[in-house]
């Protein structure tokens, strides 16, 4: 069954995201996709599904949401106040939202971008393969009140509710950095000082990179002429003009002119896209065969967080209904399944 | 360590944990006809495990699944068709003639560049309408050209800031080429001119406007006739191509 979930009200910068446009570089267009994708493969775990789903993708602020079909549904990534109706949600957990019923998401309590993922995921006209909006190449564009989405059917209707544990990439810490094509413009003691630097993102950040803040000086190439343009990744470390580090991230440009000192490995872009403006962040160095082990496909992430997830219990101390429930009287004893409505 | 049958000049990086930067020369001249050729050739190889291959200004990038394949492999097989003589094929290629406007709103550093290049506004709008350019390679943005080259004193350096924005359609330079931008952007480019010239429209038969190879030419008209052209429904902002391939 399909269902329409209709968007009562917007955040400020709430967009449908997917895993991206992969393979366009060479025409000039990045992968863009979820600035968080571990939150998209944890809501495939969480909802029993193949193959993450399109989401939408919330900044900072959630909204409020109505269905016209029961909707199963993971909320991940950062964790925001999430309501049905009166009765608070657990969030990195699934839940069903029923026609009559007011879904509200509220402000980040840690991180930056939270996920509300339909089992039967956002479907809708794709462009070139996917229906994620790119916004700085103009393509979608922010969802606005009133906005409808249509939801395709859910894979297993039936599953139980589950719940995934929270991780650490919330809140800043180290990323791995690794070499390339322009880490040797930079000298050791320039790329030492890097990694003895704590940074903090920009307010001015954005899906297209973090703009990092620092206290000490500008990191300055060994020549600086700056190399001709040439291509970038989501990852890496630009060093721009005045010697501020800038980090691309999903709708960065595919090539650029200003040198690259390292590459954040793939497996900690969730960590650095997440971090609030008041996390601290740290570069760590690894070598290319280092951060070559570390690599995680997405189809072995999803297997290894479905490995994971567990059935959700209800939690008598979480429970801000609890006077409403019998405890004594032998029907429910605090430890049943979360009710799905 | 350099193998000794692949050129000097050529750099075999990583970049990312998927991926493998094949560079031509000294990293300040482009090369886009040899990085071109070499990414026709991974291509037609037919490697195991080798995904994306897309060409730059002076780079081949390689793409791979590490669980096909290990960077190692990866290398040693690049490093074999490099060391294997190519020809750089030419092919026919198309010629647009876009209209641009040069100076005042749409080309506000126009008096700056100039300068810097030892021109007069006049001259600089008339060498940069004389210079058959051709598409270095598509890049930054879907669909946008690196055209070069422009004669020897426009190698102008990057500014030191960078400018916030500047419009779709912007004609900006630096290192004698100009970049025609696809989207309003920040750049560290000086404008001297704008285009009505979309170099990517997802609704369009073509989306992506303009190939690596196209010829291009700059044909002057004034700030109105260039708003006029803008409501041109493909978006190519009264640009002719002749040639179609």
């Amino acid at each position: 069954m399909t269902a329409v979930l209709t968007i009562r009200q917007a955040g400020p910068l709430m967009t449908v995201q997917d895993l991206g446009r992969p393979g366009h570089l060479a025409e000039g267009l990045s992968p863009g996709g979820a600035m968080d994708r571990v939150a998209l493969i944890e809501a495939a775990a969480l909802l029993g599904l193949d193959t993450p789903a399109a989401a939408i993708e919330m900044a900072g602020l959630g909204g409020q949401f109505v269905t016209d079909a029961p909707i199963r549904f993971a909320l991940t990534g950062a964790r925001m106040q999430a309501l049905i109706d009166d009765a608070p949600l657990r969030w990195n957990a699934t839940h069903t939202l029923h026609p009559g019923q007011v879904l509200t998401i509220g402000g980040a309590r840690d991180g930056t971008y939270g996920y509300l993922t339909p089992a039967g995921g956002i479907t809708g006209e794709p462009v070139l393969g996917s229906v994620a909006a790119h916004l700085s190449i103009g393509l979608g564009a922010a969802l606005k009140d009133g906005e409808t989405l249509p939801i395709g059917p859910d894979p297993s209707p039936d599953r139980p509710q589950m719940t995934l544990p929270q991780d650490d990439r919330m809140g800043g810490g180290l990323l791995r950095l690794m070499p390339g094509p322009q880490t040797d413009r930079f000298d050791e003691q320039t790329r030492a000082r890097l990694a003895a630097t704590r940074f903090h993102r920009s307010p001015r950040a954005s899906r297209t990179g973090l703009p990092l803040r620092h206290e000490g000086d500008p990191f300055a190439m060994i020549d600086p002429a700056a190399p001709i343009s040439d291509f970038i990744l989501s990852g890496d470390l630009q060093i721009t003009g005045d010697g501020s580090p800038f980090l691309m991230l999903a709708e960065c440009q595919t090539v650029g002119g200003y040198p690259r000192i390292g590459s954040v490995i793939a497996t900690d872009l969730a960590r650095a896209a997440q971090a609030p403006v008041t996390a601290p962040l740290q570069f760590a160095w690894i070598t290319t065969e280092e951060a070559d082990a570390l690599h995680v496909p997405p189809a072995r992430m999803l297997d290894d967080l479905s490995a994971k997830v567990r059935p959700l219990i209800r939690d008598p101390a979480r429970m801000r209904d609890l006077l409403s429930y019998q405890l004594i009287g032998g029907v429910t004893a605090g430890r049943e399944l979360e009710p799905s409505s | 360590m350099p193998d000794p049958d692949v050129p000097n000049d050529t750099q075999i990086a990583p970049l990312g944990q998927d991926g493998v930067l094949v560079r031509f020369g000294d990293g300040a001249t482009a090369h886009p006809a040899k990085a071109r050729s070499f990414g026709a050739t991974v291509r037609g190889a037919g490697l195991d495990g080798i995904g994306e291959v897309a060409t730059s200004l002076a780079s081949t990038l390689v793409r791979f699944d590490p669980r096909a394949v290990s960077r190692a492999t990866v290398e040693v097989h690049l490093r074999a068709l490099l060391a294997t003589p190519r020809e750089i094929a030419a092919t026919e290629s198309r010629l647009w003639t876009i209209p641009a406007s040069f100076g005042g709103d749409d080309g506000p550093q126009l008096a700056d560049a100039a300068g810097l290049a030892d021109l007069s506004p006049e001259a600089a709008i008339a060498e940069i309408a004389e210079t058959e350019l051709s598409v270095l390679t598509i890049g930054f943005a879907p669909g946008q050209p690196y055209l070069g080259h422009l004669p020897e004193r426009w190698d102008l350096p990057r500014q030191t800031d960078l400018t916030p924005r500047v419009p779709e359609g912007a004609l900006v330079v630096a290192l004698r080429q100009i970049v025609l931008f696809a989207n309003p952007s920040p750049t560290g480019w000086r404008q001297v001119g704008r285009t009505a010239f979309r170099p990517f429209r997802p609704d369009r038969a073509e989306p992506f406007a303009l190939r690596a190879g196209d010829r291009i030419r700059f044909s002057p008209v004034d700030a109105r006739t260039l708003r006029d052209l803008g409501q041109a429904p493909d978006g190519l902002g009264g640009a002719i191509c002749e040639g179609e391939a």
